[in-house]
């Protein structure tokens, strides 16, 4: 449980620093609140999408008359039914809407039918006749890296490249060391699949659209432009949204859906099924990444140099930005003087790979905190030291050059989690359900190893490379009632609760109205990159911060005071020099004050050809500490107990700010030792939750927290976005330990079994710690 | 075909349904009962379970035309809009909800564990709700909402 230390008085119910009550748990518990895939229109059809069966092919011909003859099928679209723009995506729109000519990964998207049943529509899909002619699917990077090897895609095999160079190339120190990494294919693994029901408006021209995303706007965008009409005729609300850790970023069914909308005129309902939902969103990147560093024989690092080759996949989505993500992090939460990196993102024949928690920076943590420890090892360090020796300070600067101004308390969050207390040791008798393999019962207690382990992240908060995010709110003051409106996707993550609290305490009301999340307002940008705390908490609070300036020059010329010596105190509006005391209830009634505000961050630069650049707005840290029981002839592993102190600025609800760390810990435990979409040809061999193993209760380790909280004079409320720190070192911390605990050099994720039992013979174990 | 299903203790008819579909469906698109919720088709997830005869089950993996002469439980049954019960209470108290998606499974799973087990361990909680998946939390404050919902029950009883 978490420790936040408190000393000044309990904010009032509801307000910041409260853990209020989300105004969605309510509904959510009764199985009450409205899904996506719960939405349901008298009238609607149903719809669906024809995939490719092959990873790289020449479509030789598409026949859907067979389709169109089955009793209560409506229509059937490919691409020659695109009026629009024939390709979507966030950075480069290189992925069609339906392959036209070839397609270029296994489920890339050719057809979409509506019909009167999901029956008819699967029956539908299986009429479809297309005829392929095979072409060899280019599925490794390192050949994807290669000039020589033919492209697959007419914008080439590189989907962007980009070095960093600072400092002195040739520097070096006594002690050298290098590894070569791999991360796996994590999926997001959302649990409320794609979904959306789409209405035609009254003169067919437009439609409304209640879909699960990330955000609202750009999907508008997108969609508008492929359909070849104007944005405001495509009318977005969220509809209720079963997680999204980066998956709802992309567009998957949007452009379909709303397709078979505008072509039938009816509603039309589309919703993936689980295999569908790995084929039809995107992924982590895999990636291979080799680092050296080089180091004083203290153990203080001269120069980090590395590789990274991410695998993008067919299509472009974000790997640009994810690619410059995990480039700009290798460094790690450590001071260096000295970089030669350089990144590829490479399009290759696999499943796209785009956002997912952690984006980009999770692939460089697994390869620098490997590092660490083998610095470590070379310096006769123990991990924690080795750490503490090189942590980053405010002041000091990215090997971009950039020079880290936000609140970095590197050296407290790995002090404050090495101060929580160690598990107790594995008892003499244990529950077969605490050991390695749990309810499996397959563990011997006597070949059962303890290991400890360490990892430690920076990661950037918001949009990076000069793009102009901004957040746009709107809030209605009247009858001591605030009215909230924005665009800001609530994926589970707590916007809304949020959004309340800040309106309580700067409004001074009880009462907090939110107005469907939609795209009458201004758009909020994406719910993603830690951002929506910062953004829209940023937007909404100005947005209250104006009509409470409009309230007190209104009660100041009412009372003659001047406005600027009033205050909100409670629920009431207080004279700061005087007696004046009146309750904001009062002070509203029968009138309205409005308050409309855009937030944005300050600008940030792009790189230039050596990686140098101010490229990311602000950064947050995490330490993880993992102790884990490892069974040495079977490989299983259970994570006993994950340890943490997190930089989160300032905690606003405390209950929150803990299940989003509790919750980003077994994300990041599942890399660690299960997740893996599992590749062959470019073919997924485990797209079900029966072969995509999760974290389930019994993987669940003991979590203890820890708050450290050093408001963020830039942040506007103080806070740090605290989303994708928790996953992302809590990784390499688990596979550090289970190197401790069972000697093996392991270099990728996840962990597999025989990683640790067959893979040849094992140094001798340590403590790790 | 047609058929009548007993659920929520309501004599339910399902009409021109196709045999091959699940419980799961034909509580959401035919009888308007949309809380349970579909995640993974394969009875892994727990999203969609129900209670049939005394037993949770993933209605996902149950052929609804098979389900005739059942007693069959969703979580819309266990309390009235705008009222909770204990285990639902502490969801929310708790800090168990966040997407929410896997929330209605969880809560009929919690329910059903606490009417048949007085006074489960915390093992005993662990291994319960071992069948439901959530994504968001991690579990640790589902299972600090489990615990809450067996130690005001068992304050209750002393």
């Amino acid at each position: 449980m978490s420790t936040a230390t408190r000393t000044d008085a309990p904010p009032r119910a509801g307000t910041l620093g409260d853990s209020a009550r989300r105004p969605d748990a309510g509904p959510k518990v009764q199985g009450r609140f409205s899904f996506s895939s719960d939405a349901w229109a008298t009238n609607m059809l149903w719809g669906a999408t024809l995939r490719s069966t092959h990873a790289h092919a020449r479509i030789v011909s598409i026949d859907v008359s067979a389709a169109l003859a089955i009793n209560g099928v409506s229509c059937v679209l490919t691409a020659d039914d695109v009026p629009g723009k024939p390709t979507y995506g966030l950075i480069d729109a290189d992925q069609p809407v339906f392959a036209r000519d070839v397609v270029r990964y296994v489920g890339e998207p050719l057809a979409a039918v509506a019909a009167d049943h999901p029956e008819t529509c699967l029956r539908a899909l299986e009429a479809i006749r297309v005829e392929y002619e095979p072409l060899a699917p280019l599925t490794d990077v390192m050949r994807a890296v290669d000039p020589a090897t033919p492209a697959i895609h007419p914008r080439g095999n590189v989907l962007r490249h980009q070095r960093i160079r600072r400092g002195d190339p040739t520097a070096t120190g006594p002690i050298v060391v290098e590894g070569t990494y791999e991360i796996g294919m994590q999926d997001q693994a959302f649990l409320g699949l794609e979904a959306a029901l789409a209405l035609p408006d009254d003169d067919g021209a437009g439609l409304e659209l209640y879909v699960a995303t990330q955000w609202l706007h750009e999907d508008r965008k997108q969609i508008a432009e492929c359909l070849g009409i104007e944005p405001e005729r495509v009318r977005l609300t969220l509809g209720g949204v079963g997680g999204a850790f980066g998956a709802r970023e992309d567009i998957s069914l949007q452009v379909h859906c709303s397709l078979l909308c505008l072509r039938t005129r009816r509603p039309i309902k589309m919703q993936y099924g689980r295999e569908e939902s790995f084929l039809g969103h995107v992924h982590r990147h895999p990636a291979r990444i080799w680092m050296r560093h080089h180091a004083e024989r203290d153990g203080t690092i001269v120069k980090v140099e590395a590789k990274f080759w991410l695998d993008g996949g067919a299509y472009a989505s974000t790997s640009a930005a994810v690619l410059i993500n995990a480039i700009t992090h290798a460094q790690g939460p450590y001071r260096c003087e000295h970089a030669v990196v350089d990144g590829w993102a490479l399009r290759t024949n696999n499943p796209p790979c785009g956002a997912m928690r952690g984006f980009g920076v999770v692939q460089a943590c697994f390869a620098h905190e490997s590092q660490m420890d083998r610095i470590a090892a070379a310096a006769g360090l123990d991990p924690v030291e080795v750490r503490l020796r090189n942590a980053m300070r405010t002041g000091d600067r990215l090997i971009t050059g950039q020079v880290i101004d936000s609140v970095a308390p590197v050296e407290r969050c790995i002090r404050e989690t090495a101060e929580i207390p160690l598990p107790p040791p594995l008892p003499d008798r244990p529950d077969p359900l605490e050991l390695p393999g749990g309810s499996g019962l397959a563990a011997e207690p006597s070949r059962v190893r303890r290991g400890v382990g360490w990892g430690v992240s920076i990661k950037n908060l918001m949009y990076s490379e000069g793009f102009d995010d901004s957040s746009t709110a709107r809030v209605q003051l009247s009858g001591g009632i605030a009215t909230l409106e924005f665009a800001t996707a609530e994926v589970g993550q707590g916007f809304l609760v949020l959004a309340q609290q800040i309106a309580r305490s700067v409004l001074g009301v009880d009462q907090v109205v939110l107005a469907p999340i939609r795209t009458y307002v201004g758009s909020a940008g994406s719910t993603s990159a830690s951002r929506q705390t910062w953004m829209s908490g940023g937007a909404v609070d100005g947005a209250c911060r104006i009509a409470r300036e409009r309230l007190f020059e209104a009660v100041g010329e009412e009372h003659g005071i001047d406005p600027i010596r009033l205050a909100i105190e409670g629920t009431d509006v207080v004279d700061t020099a005087g007696t004046l005391r009146v309750p904001v209830a009062d002070a509203t009634a029968g009138r309205t004050f409005f308050g409309d505000f855009e937030h944005h961050h300050r600008p940030t630069t792009e790189l230039d050809a050596d990686g140098q650049g101010d490229c990311h707005v602000a950064f947050a840290f995490v330490a993880h500490r993992a102790v884990v029981d490892v069974d040495l002839d079977l490989g299983l592993v259970k994570v006993v107990q994950v340890a943490t102190a997190q930089d989160v600025g300032r905690v606003l609800n405390p209950l929150a700010a803990i299940g989003q760390l509790e919750g980003g810990i077994a994300q990041g435990l599942g890399l660690a030792v299960m997740e893996e979409i599992v590749l062959q040809d470019g073919r997924m061999r485990n797209p079900t939750f029966t072969d995509y193993l999760l974290p389930t209760s019994l993987d669940a380790p003991e979590v203890v927290a820890r708050f450290v909280e050093e408001p963020e004079p830039m942040a506007p409320l103080g806070a740090k976005g605290i989303g994708e720190p928790p996953c992302i070192s809590v990784t390499p911390a688990i596979v550090a330990a289970i190197r401790a605990a069972s000697g093996r050099d392991l270099v990728r994720v996840p962990v597999r079994p025989q990683d640790v039992c067959l893979s040849g013979p094992a140094l001798a174990p340590s403590s790790g710690c | 075909m047609t058929y009548s299903l007993r659920i929520n203790g309501e004599d339910r008819a399902v009409q021109d349904a196709t045999i091959s579909e699940s419980l799961l469906f034909v509580l959401r698109e035919r009888l308007g009962l949309p809380g349970t919720k579909g995640a993974c088709e394969q009875g892994e997830c727990g999203s969609c379970t129900v209670v049939m005869d005394g037993e949770a089950v993933c209605s996902c993996l149950v052929l609804a035309a098979g389900a005739v002469g059942a007693d069959i439980r969703t979580v819309e049954s266990i309390s009235p809009p705008g009222e909770y019960n204990a285990v639902q209470e502490a969801f929310i108290t708790e800090g168990g909800v966040q997407c929410g998606f896997c929330t209605p499974g969880l809560v009929v799973a919690v329910q059903h564990l606490l009417d048949r087990t007085h006074d489960p361990s915390d093992l005993e909680i662990k291994e319960a709700i071992s069948g439901n998946i959530c994504r968001c939390t991690g579990y640790g404050r589902v299972f600090a909402a489990v615990r809450a919902a067996r130690d005001a029950r068992r304050a209750g009883a002393s």
